[in-house]
C-alpha cells in the first residue's frame, strides 16, 4: 500500500473517532428523552402527592394531608388488595408448583397441550375473561358480590406465570437426575417432591411469587368488570379518583401504590440479575 | 409371610397426576367453562351467529376495529424503532450511570394500564406539564390527553420497558465475532448494521413486534383513564355490555378481539420459542 | 514455486492490558517476512489470540506499540481499512446469506462490479473445494464445509496479511487432521504473509515456517518446526512441544552425573550445576550389565505404534523411553539406557 493511501487511512481513522462521538452524543440525548418521558411524570405525581397545590406548585409547600386523605377514603381499597394479592398467591402456589413438577416431568404431547391452554389468558384481554365469569357465574350471587370472584379471575390470569416459572427452573437443575436419585435411595413420590423439588425449586418458586404478587396487585382489565362497590381493589380505586379526585390526591393514592408496587420491582430485578452471568472482557 | 401393615406409598405416575389435578379443575372450572360460554352468548343474540360477522361488516364496528388495529400498528412500529437505538445504545457503551438508565427505561414495566393513563394526564391534560411549557412559552396551552394522540403516548409508554428488555436481551445475545468479521471484510459502522446487527434481531422484532401489538389491542385500562370517547374495541365492548346492555354483541366483539391477540402471540411463540404474555 | 505475497508484518514493543486490569500480552515484538507463515503457539491464557487481534486492527497495543505494514504504521488505522484477512475459530458466517453471498460480501463492500464479483467467487469456490454449495444456506453446512467457506470468504478480497484464529479447534479430532493437510496446501498456494493461532503443537508443526511458542504473554521462543523441536530454549518449550525428560544434576565437562549413573554429553559442555532435555524416541534401552545409565522399569504401557517406558532410579523423576511395540520388558526389570550425546540439549533456565 503506498504512503499516500496509508496517511489517507490515518486521516480517516481521525475522522471517523470524530464521528463516533458525535454518534454517541446523539444516541445518549435520544436515550435520555425516552427516559425522561417515561420517569417525567412519574416523579411529578410522586410531587404532586406531597404538595399543598399541584397548581401553585412546590412553593405552597410540602404536606402529607393527601395521603392521610387517601387513607381514609380508600385505605380499605389498599387492605383488599393486599389481602386479594397474598391470596392469590396462597392459590397460585398450591395449584401450580405441584403442576408444574407434574407437567415437566410428564413431558410429552399432553403436557404441552395444557401448557397452551393455562397460557391462554395472557393472549386473551382481561375483559373478555371477565365477561366470560360474569356470564357463568353471574347468577351466583353470594359468590358474585365477594371479594372470592375478584380472587378467582386473578389466579387464572396469574397462574401461568408461577407455572412457568418453576417449569424453567426445573429445566435448569435437572430434575429427572435429582428424582431419580432420591427414589434409588427409596423415597416415596411425595417424600422427593417435599425433600429435594421444592427446596431446589425455590428460585423458581420466589420469582413466580414476586411475579404473582405484583400482577394482582396491578390488576385491572379484569377486577373493574368484576367488581362490587364493596369490593374495589386498589387500581379500581385509582381510576375512581382519576375521574373524580383533585390531582393532589389521586397522585398521593398514586404513590401509595409507587411505594407497595416498586419494592417488588427491584426485588424481580435483583432476582434476575443474579442468575445471569458477569459481562465479557471487551 | 408377614402382611404388608403399611399401605404401599403412592407410585410417581399417580402422584403425578395428583398434582395436576386442581390445575385442572381450576382452569376448566373458571377459564375453560367461561370461554366457552361466551362464545356460545355471542352467538344467541339477535344476530346469531352472524354477530360474529358483524366486527367486519357493520360500518361501525369495523371503523373501531380498523382504528385500534391502526393505532396498535403505529405504537408496535414506533416502540420497536425508539427501543432498537436506545437498546443498541445501551448495550454497545458502558458508561457510569448506565444501570441506573436502564433501570428508569424499565420500571414501568408493571404500571397497570390506569396508571399509566395518568401519566398522561399529567403530561399533557388540562394541568399537564406539556401544556404549561407550551403555555408558558407563548403560545396556546397543549392539551391532547384525553384524544387518539394522548392514547397513543400512553400505549408507548407501556410498551417501550417491555420491548427494550426484549431486544437488549437478543442484543447481548448477538456474536460478536459477527460484527468482526464484516468489518474485517470492509464494512463500514452503517454496513455492520445493515448487513449482520438488523437481521440477527429480526427475530427479536417480530417476537417483541407482536407482543406490543396484541397488548395494544386488548388495552383497556388506559383508554378508560384518558376518556370514554376513544373509538378503540375494549371500550365498545365495555360501553355496549356496560351502558348498551348488548351482552350478545359484547361477548362476540370480546371472542373477536380475542382472536386477533392470541393470533399475533402465536405468532411471536412461533418466532422466540418461548410463551410470552399481553397485559396493560 | 510459490509466490509470495502480501506485505511484511512488523510488530514493536506491543504490548496489551485490559480495562479491567489483566496484562494480556508483555511488549512484544516480532517480524514476519512477506508470505511467511507464522504460528503463534500456546497454552490458552497465552496472549496469542490478543497479538492476532491487534495485527487485525480488532484491539489497540498499549501506548508505544506500532504495528507496520511493509514498513507502513498501521497501528491507527481500524480493522475496516487494513485490508487483513481474518478466520474466526467459529467461522462467523452470516446466517442471513448464502455461501456466494458470504464469500462475495468483502467484494460487495468494495463496490466490484457484478460479473467480477461472480467470477471471483467461482474462482475461490473451486480452490477451496466446495462446488455446488453456492446456494446453501449457512445452516445447512457441515463444520468443515463452514471452514472452507469462511477461508474463501476472508482470501476473497485478495487481503495483504491473513489472519487465522484457531480455525482447526471447533472440529472433531478425525476431521481436524485432514482439514490440516488441505489447509497447509492451500496456504502454500496462496503464498500469502498468514498469521496463525492454535494451542496444537501438530497444527504448528505442519502449518509454520516459523513457530512462536508463547506462555503468559510473553514470547518462549521463535524458531523454525524443527528448531524448536530439538533445541528448546527452555523447559517450558521443550514439554509444550512434545514429551521431554527433564534431567538436573552436575556437568563434569563431558557428562553429566546422575544418581543412575554418567550421561555422556556432547564436546564442550561446560561444568556445574545444569539442565538438559531429552526426547523419548532419542533413548535406547539396553542390557544393565556395563550400561553408563542403569534403572529399574516403573510401567509399561503398549501405544500401538511403540511401548511407553518409564524407567526409575536414573534422575529425580521417572524418565520416558519409547521403545519398539515389540520389546520384551515388564516393570521390575533392570534396564540400561544408551543415548547419543548429540540427542541431549542443554537448556538455559531452571525447570518451573
Amino acid at each position: 500500500m503506498k504512503g499516500r493511501d496509508a496517511g489517507r487511512a490515518v486521516q480517516g481513522g481521525r475522522l471517523a473517532a470524530i464521528r463516533r462521538r458525535l454518534v454517541f452524543a446523539g444516541q445518549l440525548l435520544f436515550t435520555l428523552a425516552v427516559a425522561a418521558f417515561l420517569v417525567v411524570p412519574a416523579f411529578l405525581s410522586i410531587l404532586a402527592g406531597v404538595t399543598s397545590n399541584y397548581f401553585v406548585g412546590i412553593r405552597s409547600g410540602v404536606t402529607l394531608q393527601w395521603v392521610a386523605q387517601v387513607l381514609s377514603l380508600y385505605g380499605d381499597t389498599i387492605l383488599r388488595s393486599l389481602v386479594i394479592a397474598l391470596a392469590t398467591l396462597a392459590a397460585t402456589l398450591v395449584v401450580g408448583v405441584p403442576a408444574a413438577y407434574a407437567l415437566h416431568l410428564r413431558g410429552g404431547r399432553l403436557a404441552r397441550v395444557i401448557e397452551e391452554v393455562i397460557t391462554l389468558p395472557l393472549a386473551i384481554p382481561g375483559l373478555a375473561i371477565a365477561l366470560a365469569l360474569l356470564l357463568t357465574y353471574g347468577g351466583m350471587a353470594e359468590f358474585r358480590r365477594s371479594w372470592l370472584f375478584i380472587l378467582v379471575g386473578h389466579v387464572v390470569f396469574t397462574l401461568p406465570f408461577m407455572v412457568r416459572s418453576v417449569i424453567a427452573v426445573l429445566a435448569a437443575i435437572d430434575v429427572k437426575l435429582l428424582d431419580e436419585s432420591a427414589a434409588s435411595l427409596g423415597a416415596s413420590a411425595w417424600r422427593r417432591f417435599r425433600d429435594v423439588i421444592v427446596p431446589n425449586a425455590r428460585a423458581g418458586i420466589l420469582a413466580g411469587s414476586l411475579m404473582v404478587v405484583t400482577l394482582s396487585l396491578g390488576e385491572f382489565n379484569l377486577t373493574w368488570m368484576l367488581h362490587t362497590p364493596l369490593t374495589k381493589t386498589l387500581p379500581v380505586g385509582l381510576a375512581d379518583s382519576y375521574a373524580s379526585m383533585r390531582l393532589e390526591i389521586a397522585s398521593a393514592y398514586t404513590l401509595v401504590f409507587f411505594v407497595m408496587i416498586v419494592p417488588l420491582l427491584v426485588a424481580m430485578q435483583w432476582i434476575a440479575g443474579r442468575g445471569r452471568p458477569d459481562g465479557e472482557r471487551g | 409371610m408377614q402382611r404388608r401393615m403399611v399401605p404401599r406409598a403412592l407410585s410417581l405416575k399417580a402422584f403425578l397426576r395428583l398434582c395436576l389435578v386442581p390445575l385442572v379443575a381450576v382452569v376448566v372450572a373458571f377459564f375453560l367453562l367461561p370461554m366457552v360460554r361466551l362464545v356460545l352468548v355471542g352467538a344467541t343474540g339477535p344476530l346469531g351467529l352472524s354477530a360474529y360477522a358483524a366486527i367486519l361488516l357493520e360500518p361501525r364496528y369495523r371503523a373501531t376495529l380498523l382504528n385500534t388495529v391502526v393505532l396498535a400498528a403505529a405504537v408496535t412500529l414506533a416502540t420497536i424503532a425508539i427501543a432498537t437505538v436506545a437498546g443498541l445504545f445501551l448495550q454497545r457503551h458502558r458508561f457510569p450511570g448506565r444501570a441506573l438508565l436502564v433501570a428508569l427505561l424499565t420500571f414501568p414495566l408493571a404500571f397497570p394500564g390506569v396508571v399509566v393513563g395518568f401519566m398522561i394526564i399529567l403530561l399533557a391534560g388540562r394541568q399537564g406539564l406539556i401544556g404549561s411549557v407550551t403555555a408558558a412559552l407563548g403560545g396556546e396551552k397543549l392539551v391532547f390527553a384525553y384524544s387518539i394522540e394522548g392514547l397513543f403516548l400512553g400505549y408507548l409508554y407501556f410498551s417501550i420497558p417491555r420491548v427494550i428488555l426484549t431486544i437488549m436481551a437478543a442484543i447481548e445475545k448477538l456474536d460478536p465475532s459477527l460484527e468482526e468479521a464484516a468489518r474485517a471484510l470492509g464494512a463500514g459502522p452503517w454496513a455492520v448494521h445493515r448487513d449482520v446487527i438488523l437481521p440477527a434481531l429480526k427475530p427479536a422484532f417480530l417476537a417483541a413486534g407482536a407482543i406490543a401489538f396484541a397488548t395494544a389491542m386488548g388495552a383497556f385500562g388506559t383508554a378508560f383513564t384518558l376518556a370514554t370517547n376513544i373509538d378503540v374495541l375494549p371500550m365498545l365492548i365495555y360501553t355496549e355490555f356496560t351502558l348498551s346492555a348488548n351482552i350478545a354483541t359484547a361477548a362476540a366483539l370480546s371472542v373477536g378481539l380475542g382472536l386477533v391477540a392470541w393470533a399475533a402471540l402465536a405468532t411471536a411463540r412461533s418466532v422466540a420459542g418461548k410463551t410470552v404474555a399481553a397485559a396493560g | 514455486m510459490n509466490a509470495h505475497h502480501g506485505v511484511a508484518v512488523s510488530v514493536e514493543a506491543c504490548a496489551k492490558t485490559f480495562a479491567d486490569g489483566t496484562r494480556a500480552l508483555e511488549a512484544i515484538t516480532l517480524t514476519i517476512a512477506r508470505g511467511e507463515t507464522v504460528v503463534l503457539l500456546g497454552p490458552s491464557g497465552c496472549g496469542k489470540t490478543t497479538l492476532l487481534r491487534i495485527i487485525a486492527g480488532l484491539e489497540q497495543p498499549d501506548r508505544g506499540g506500532r504495528v507496520l505494514f511493509d514498513g507502513e504504521d498501521v497501528t491507527a488505522v481500524p480493522i475496516e481499512r487494513r485490508k487483513v484477512g481474518m478466520v474466526f475459530q467459529n467461522y462467523a458466517l452470516f446466517p442471513n446469506m448464502n455461501v456466494a453471498d458470504n464469500i462475495a460480501y468483502g467484494l460487495r463492500i468494495r463496490g466490484m462490479p457484478r460479473e467480477e464479483r461472480d467470477a471471483r467467487v467461482a474462482e475461490l469456490v473451486k480452490l477451496t473445494g466446495i462446488e455446488g454449495l453456492e446456494h446453501r444456506r449457512i445452516d445447512q453446512l457441515s463444520g468443515g464445509q463452514r471452514q472452507r467457506v469462511a477461508l474463501a470468504r476472508a482470501v476473497a478480497p485478495r487481503p495483504r496479511v491473513l489472519l487465522l484464529d484457531e480455525p482447526l479447534t471447533a472440529l472433531d479430532a478425525a476431521l481436524r487432521e485432514r482439514l490440516r493437510g488441505e489447509l497447509n496446501r492451500l496456504l502454500r498456494m496462496l503464498g500469502i504473509t498468514t498469521v496463525y493461532v492454535t494451542h496444537d503443537q501438530a497444527e504448528a508443526m505442519v502449518l509454520g515456517d516459523r513457530v512462536v511458542v508463547m506462555r503468559r504473554g510473553a514470547i518462549a521462543q521463535v524458531g523454525t518446526p524443527r528448531e524448536i523441536y530439538f533445541s528448546p530454549a527452555n523447559p517450558f518449550v521443550a514439554e509444550f512441544v512434545g514429551a521431554a525428560n527433564i534431567l538436573e544434576g552436575h556437568g563434569t565437562g563431558d557428562a553429566l552425573v546422575l544418581p543412575g549413573g554418567r550421561l555422556p554429553l556432547a564436546a564442550g559442555a561446560r561444568g556445574g550445576p545444569l539442565v538438559v532435555m531429552i526426547r523419548p524416541e532419542a533413548i535406547r534401552l539396553v542390557a544393565a550389565a556395563g550400561a553408563a545409565l542403569a534403572g529399574e522399569v516403573e510401567s509399561v504401557s503398549f501405544v500401538g505404534d511403540r511401548l511407553r517406558v518409564t524407567v526409575q532410579g536414573i534422575a529425580a523423576r521417572a524418565l520416558v523411553v519409547d521403545a519398539p511395540n515389540t520389546a520384551a520388558v515388564k516393570p521390575g526389570d533392570r534396564v540400561g539406557l544408551a543415548v547419543p550425546p548429540e540427542a541431549v540439549r542443554v537448556l538455559a533456565d531452571a525447570p518451573p
